[in-house]
Order: structure tokens, then C-alpha cells, then sequence
């Protein structure tokens, strides 16, 4: 003991310690100068004057120094001292396995419950919010997140346009239910194969294509949806978007404060917790079925189709596998998803436009699949919880204002966080939060299959 | 003579491929007889993957006709009819006869059952070993499943098919002795054993044809052994004749019952291994002779 001690104290070099420290400082202090050191601002007389922030600046560079210091001085001889005494262990730890038992049932169990915590423990004034904005906002992110994993992850197609699929459900919806009064129930699928069948006719022409060029055009596509719901204003209403938008009934009893609303059939006094409950368990239902539907489909010839494709095209044809056709079923089946998605979102806001459907949320969406771990469905969920969830979280953290003044606004910096979160991940976990792969089949034992095997498909 | 004249499987005749300015294969007409191992040899770049690539429908060829038949021998009798129609294949009482030419590669395997591996290895390396054999039953597994949705609905019929197809990969497992690696991804094969994989896979698919592109490349004496026996196995137990691109000259001559020299696309050579062997025209394209030019001889690289 003592003497690797020994070892770890005469790795700590104190002067080249410092000397990079002084570097990385001089070097922080070149690059913030201009960023943090000055600031322009206008005067009375509406000119621009060139104001110093010396002390802000100092700190900046103080922190670089510090942090730099703190590292070479203490992280890297205790990661050192770890790797020394760190045995590699044959066995996998029992609280991993246990962990990985369990953890799946209990994450289920908990998203059946959670209304009924969120309830018992803020009452019924303030579970809205963490139903509604939590809740519902992040369980319609997963299931377009598995929507879009059978595309990208599986079948190792990469769509930036995925939106359109969404914006299709979303439109299919509010227009049929507004223009023919149809009901939720029937509209629902019918809005999942309206959207499959954009899926179809956007994947014919371009399936064609491969890696770089797909993403463009299915880039373009997704703009194309786009434009043409703000421009085909006769139809769509333009960026004024649709409004009042049937709300979906719990077998024809709506919620509302009337007497034939669930309230007054219940006996219950009216509160908007209660569409809040009914729709949060609408779309577990559906995030569910989407997940079991995936799931089924991996172990179908389909799906294994799917992963063989992302693997490799030319041996795919090689046996038989018709690869415009598997393609297609792919990106059918991903924008179905999303069109079930989209219709509970117009159902659910009551109000949609196209602002709803930026190219920001593709982007968004492809992160969740990508940080998650692209094919796997927890990876998915956990990402999902993690991008849409933060978001909401730091419009909670009030408690910043005091430290960085009244005028900070926490959500401003949510995409430099994500950006910092991307990149955190990029470097330590490239292939996503969850980079194994569970097979479809098995003779003897299921093993995972480590990412290094695994492609990534380029269309 | 050779047994291809008399019941031939494959017939091409004429086939011509130009890549631009470059005519890879000229003119070439060949004949693979059924129950039988045609080799197809010659030096690098003679136009060998070339005409895989035009059987098995991944190049469409510039000329030329390439006929396949199922089931009895007689039906080639239909095929001048079937060109002259204008249709892929035809459905006879006693077979079918396809015209490889007009089908595109999926269906050639689907339904003409010609099978095929890769000179540089194409497995699916992120999937099981079991897996990438259930990925070559996709099309028997496909209409099992109703197009995937009574699989889907969990009907009886998928979960037989399934469970028949585990089967099927259980006993190619055990042909390549692979039983115990069927849970590893094939990416961690040793590269023999993914050379045997790629036979097992294709054989999955119940070829009438397999062809096997330099399947003995980068093996090891004793695993080129192996190989040899399990292409005879595959030609004894099951109504698979075989086609085969090899530079390895003792297996060549060892296994096959047939072969046939190419050289810059054009065939030099066909005949049984004796006969090739000592045809002056494959020895000059292979060491060279005197008249001909330096390049020439850098080009016939005989392993």
C-alpha cells in the first residue's frame, strides 16, 4: 500500500502542473477577452460605447486555471491509483444483472402509477403541470422516438424529415374531425395509415438514394410538408394554424364542465386533472403498443430484414430480400407511428399550426434516437425523459435568478446545455446511452452483442 | 466427354458485359451441368465476378442470355419460345425454366434458387450466427407470416415455420460445426469460420445453384480441406450443383468435375481438369509465353 502510494505521489509533477495551468489560463484569457471582455452597449445619446468587464473576465480565466489545476493535481493520479488497483472481474456484478432483471418491470409499473403519485403527493391543483408537461409531453417524444428508431435504427435509414409524418397525423386529425366530426377512435388509425401512406409516396422516389443524399432529401421533404401547410392556406388555415380541435371522449362522455361531462357523470367536481389523467393513460397506451408492436416486429422476418439491410445491402439481395420493398415497409411503419402521435397531439392541444412542426423538432427527435442508442427501445425512453424532461426542468429552476440575477432566464441556455449534454455523450458513449444490441433469436443463451460489430447503416 | 452437354442446368450463351469502353466478358457461352462442380478459373481480372455478378443478377448483362432450369431436362426445349415471348421464366408441368438476364437479383434468388457468397466476405456482422441463417430464410419465412401480419396476430402457421427454420439452422450449424458460436455475432467469427457461414447461409435459401466466389481465399491448408469436403457434402446430400471462382489449383482440380478458363473475358478453355490442365492455352495465360508481351505475363499471377 505504501509504496504504490509512493508511485502515485511521484506521478504528481507540481511545476509542470502549474506551468499548463498558466497555459490553459493564457490561453482562456486570449479567447475569452473578446467574447467576455468587452461589451458593446448604447449610451443616452443612442451610441455604441465600448464597456471592460475585467472582473468577469478575471474569473473566467481563474476558473480555467482552477479547474486545470484541480485536474493534474488530483483527478488524473486518483484515476491512476483506480486503474492500479482495478481487477478486472469475469463475472458481471450481481447488482447489474439484478438491475437489469428488474428494471424493466419496475420502469412499466411506474409510468401506470405515476398520475396517482404525482396526485397523492402535489393534490390535484398542481399535478396538471407535471402530468400534462412532463408526463404527456415526454411519453409522445418516446413513441415518435421508437417511430423513427425503426427507420433509422433498425433499418439504418437516415430520415431529418421525420416531422412531416407527425405534422401529417397532427393534420389528418384536426381536419377530418373539424370538417366530417368524425370521432378520436376512428380517426386515430386513419391517421396512422394516411401517414404511412406519405411514407410510402415520400419513399419511392428517394429510397433510391444512400447515407448523405437520403438525409438531404428526406431533409427537403420534411420542409416541403412544411411549406405547404402554411402556404395551402385555404385548406390548412396557414400559420394561423387550426383551432378548436375536437378533444377526444372517453367513450362519447367529453370532459368538460357540462352535464353530460365525466364530472357531472361521475359525481365528481370538474377539474382539468381529469382530461390531464385520461390523456396521459391514451398515450401510455399507445407508447406501449408502439413498444410491443416494435418489439414483434424485430422478431419477424420484416424486422430482421430491417437489421440485415442497415448491416449490408448487397448481401441482403443476395438472398432474396427485395430491399425497396423493406425499405418502404420501414419508413411505412415508422410514419405510422408518427401519425398516431400526431393525432393525439392535435387532440390533445386543441390547436396546431405549422410552428408545431420545424425542422428543431426532427432534429430533436433524431437526438432522442441517436443519444439513446440507436435500435434500442429503453435507450429511446431514457433519452427521451432526459432531452424533454430537462427542458421542463429548467424552467423550474428559479433558484439560478438568485445566483445569476433577475434577469436569467434558464431555459435560454437549454440548448447550450444540450450541446454540452451531445457532446459529453458523443465522447464518452458514441454509440448512445445503450450501445448493445439484443439478438432476435437465440439457441442456447441471449447475449448481447457489443457496438463494435454492429453498423450503422447509411441508407 | 463432360456431363454438361447432356443434362445441363445453367446454360449461357453469348454473354457479352461492357463497362463503358471496358468489355469485362466477350462473347462468352458456358454450360453447368446438373449434380456437378463447374469451376471457373483464369488470371486476375480475367471477367470471373463479372459473370457471377450477370447469373446472379447484380450486373445486367450488355448481351447474351443466361437460361436456368427446375426439374427435368426437357423443359430447355421451351426456351427458345419463352426468349421469344418476352416473359422471365415459365411454369412447366415437368419444371420451370428461368432467364437469369431479365430477373432482378432478389427474384433470382426467391425464385430461380441461385445462391451465392462474396470473394471479400459479406456477412451481417453485427447479428447472431443463427441470426444471419434465419435472415437467407426470409422469403419462406415472409409468406408464412402472411406478409408479417398473421405473424404478427401470433397465427399458428408462423410459429411452425419459425420453429422449422431454427431447425434448418440448426442442422447447417452442425454441417460447419458452428453449433456452439450460434449466439456470437458473426463479426467475432474467425475468418474460416465466417468463410463457412457464408456457404451455410447461402445454402439456406435451398439453391438449385450455388455459386461460390474464391471461397478457399485466405485459408489455411487444413480449412481448405475442410472446405473441399463440405462443397462435396453439399453436392452429395442435397440437388445443389455448384459453381465455383478459385484461384487455389489443387482444389480446383481436386473437386471439380468440370472447368472452365477465362482470360480477359473471353474463354480460353473448357473441358474436364485433365484436359485443362494440359491445354497450352491455359498454361501460356497463366506463366506466360515467349511471344507475348511483358504485361501479359505480370497479369497471369498463378497462385
Amino acid at each position: 500500500m505504501a509504496d504504490r502510494a509512493r508511485m502515485v505521489s511521484a506521478g504528481v509533477d507540481v511545476t509542470g502542473a502549474v506551468k499548463n495551468a498558466a497555459i490553459a489560463a493564457l490561453l482562456a484569457f486570449g479567447l475569452f477577452l473578446p467574447l467576455i471582455g468587452f461589451k458593446t452597449e448604447q449610451d443616452i445619446r443612442n451610441e455604441l460605447a465600448l464597456e471592460t468587464r475585467w472582473p468577469l473576465l478575471f474569473t473566467f480565466v481563474a476558473i480555467v486555471a482552477a479547474a486545470h489545476l484541480f485536474g493534474s493535481l488530483v483527478v488524473t493520479p486518483w484515476r491512476q491509483a483506480r486503474a492500479l488497483k482495478h481487477v478486472p472481474s469475469a463475472k458481471a456484478s450481481p447488482l447489474r444483472s439484478v438491475l437489469a432483471r428488474w428494471f424493466l418491470p419496475f420502469a412499466i409499473g411506474f409510468v401506470v402509477v405515476y398520475p396517482v403519485i404525482v396526485l397523492s403527493i402535489t393534490g390535484s391543483g398542481g399535478a396538471v403541470k407535471w402530468i400534462d408537461n412532463f408526463g404527456i409531453q415526454i411519453l409522445i417524444y418516446v413513441m415518435l422516438g421508437l417511430g423513427l428508431n425503426i427507420v433509422v435504427g433498425l433499418a439504418g435509414l437516415l430520415d431529418l424529415g421525420y416531422v412531416a409524418f407527425y405534422a401529417v397525423g397532427a393534420y389528418s386529425y384536426a381536419l377530418l374531425a373539424k370538417t366530417f366530426g368524425l370521432s378520436f377512435w376512428l380517426l386515430l388509425p386513419l391517421a396512422g395509415i394516411l401517414a404511412a401512406f406519405w411514407g410510402i409516396l415520400l419513399g419511392f422516389p428517394v429510397l433510391r438514394l444512400r447515407g448523405d443524399y437520403l438525409a438531404i432529401v428526406t431533409l427537403a421533404f420534411g420542409e416541403i410538408v412544411r411549406l405547404i401547410l402554411i402556404n395551402w392556406v385555404p385548406v390548412t388555415n396557414g400559420y394561423a394554424g387550426i383551432s378548436g380541435v375536437p378533444r377526444p371522449t372517453l367513450f362519447g362522455i367529453p370532459f368538460n364542465a357540462t352535464e353530460q361531462g365525466f364530472a357531472a357523470t361521475f359525481g365528481l367536481e370538474f377539474h382539468p386533472v381529469h382530461r390531464a389523467v385520461f390523456l396521459y393513460y391514451l398515450i401510455l397506451g399507445l407508447t406501449l403498443l408502439t413498444v410491443a408492436v416494435t418489439a414483434r416486429l424485430r422478431r419477424m422476418p420484416i424486422g430482421r430484414a430491417w437489421e440485415a439491410l442497415r448491416e449490408d445491402e448487397i448481401a441482403c439481395r443476395s438472398l432474396g430480400i427485395n430491399t425497396t420493398t423493406t425499405k418502404l415497409t420501414a419508413f411505412a411503419t415508422g410514419a405510422m407511428f408518427a401519425g398516431f402521435a400526431g393525432s393525439f397531439f392535435a387532440a390533445r392541444q386543441g390547436f396546431i399550426s405549422p410552428e408545431s412542426f420545424t425542422f428543431m423538432e426532427s432534429a430533436m427527435i433524431l437526438a432522442i434516437v441517436v443519444l439513446g442508442g440507436m435500435g434500442s427501445q429503453i435507450g429511446v425512453a431514457i433519452a427521451a425523459i432526459a432531452m424533454i424532461g430537462g427542458t421542463e426542468i429548467l424552467r423550474d429552476f428559479d433558484f439560478l435568478r438568485s445566483i445569476f440575477g433577475d434577469e436569467f432566464d434558464p431555459t435560454q441556455y437549454r440548448m447550450l446545455i444540450f450541446g454540452f449534454g451531445m457532446v459529453a455523450i458523443m465522447i464518452w458513449k458514441p454509440r448512445g446511452l445503450i450501445e448493445t444490441r439484443e439478438p432476435s433469436a437465440f439457441l442456447a443463451e441471449r447475449k448481447t452483442i457489443s457496438a463494435e460489430f454492429v453498423k450503422e447503416g447509411r441508407g | 466427354m463432360t456431363r454438361g452437354a447432356d443434362d445441363p442446368l445453367l446454360v449461357v450463351e453469348h454473354l457479352t458485359m461492357r463497362f463503358g469502353g471496358l468489355i469485362a466478358v466477350d462473347d462468352l457461352s458456358l454450360t453447368a451441368a446438373r449434380g456437378a462442380i463447374t469451376a471457373l478459373i483464369g488470371p486476375n481480372g480475367a471477367g470471373k465476378t463479372t459473370v457471377f455478378n450477370c447469373i446472379t443478377g447484380f450486373y445486367k448483362p450488355t448481351e447474351g442470355r443466361i437460361a436456368l432450369r427446375h426439374g427435368d431436362a426437357s423443359v430447355f426445349g421451351e426456351l427458345e419460345r419463352l426468349t421469344g415471348r418476352g416473359d422471365r421464366s415459365v411454369k412447366l408441368h415437368n419444371g420451370a425454366l428461368f432467364l437469369l438476364e431479365r430477373m432482378p437479383d432478389y427474384l433470382i434468388t426467391q425464385h430461380a434458387k441461385v445462391a451465392r457468397t462474396f470473394q471479400n466476405i459479406r456477412l451481417f456482422p453485427g447479428m447472431t450466427v443463427l441470426e444471419n441463417l434465419l435472415v437467407a430464410q426470409h422469403h419462406a419465412l415472409m409468406l408464412a407470416s402472411g406478409y408479417t401480419i398473421l405473424g404478427l396476430l401470433g397465427f399458428a402457421t408462423y410459429v411452425h415455420a419459425e420453429r422449422a427454420a431454427l431447425d434448418k439452422a440448426r442442422h447447417w450449424l452442425d454441417r460447419i460445426g458452428l453449433t456452439a458460436r450460434a449466439d456470437d455475432p458473426a463479426g467475432e467469427l474467425a475468418y474460416g469460420a465466417q468463410r463457412r457461414l457464408e456457404i451455410a447461409r447461402a445454402m439456406c435459401v435451398d439453391p438449385v445453384l450455388l455459386c461460390l466466389d474464391e471461397p478457399a481465399a485466405g485459408l489455411n491448408p487444413r480449412e481448405k480441406h475442410e472446405l473441399a469436403e463440405l462443397v462435396l457434402s453439399i453436392r452429395a446430400d442435397h440437388a445443389t450443383s455448384v459453381l465455383l471462382i478459385e484461384h487455389d489449383m489443387s482444389l480446383v482440380m481436386g473437386i471439380s468435375d468440370h472447368v472452365i478458363v477465362l482470360d480477359y473475358g473471353v474463354k480460353i478453355a473448357d473441358g474436364t481438369p485433365e484436359q485443362v490442365r494440359n491445354d497450352p492455352k491455359v498454361i501460356a495465360a497463366y506463366l506466360g509465353v515467349e511471344e507475348t508481351e511483358v504485361a501479359e505475363a505480370e497479369a497471369g499471377v498463378a497462385p
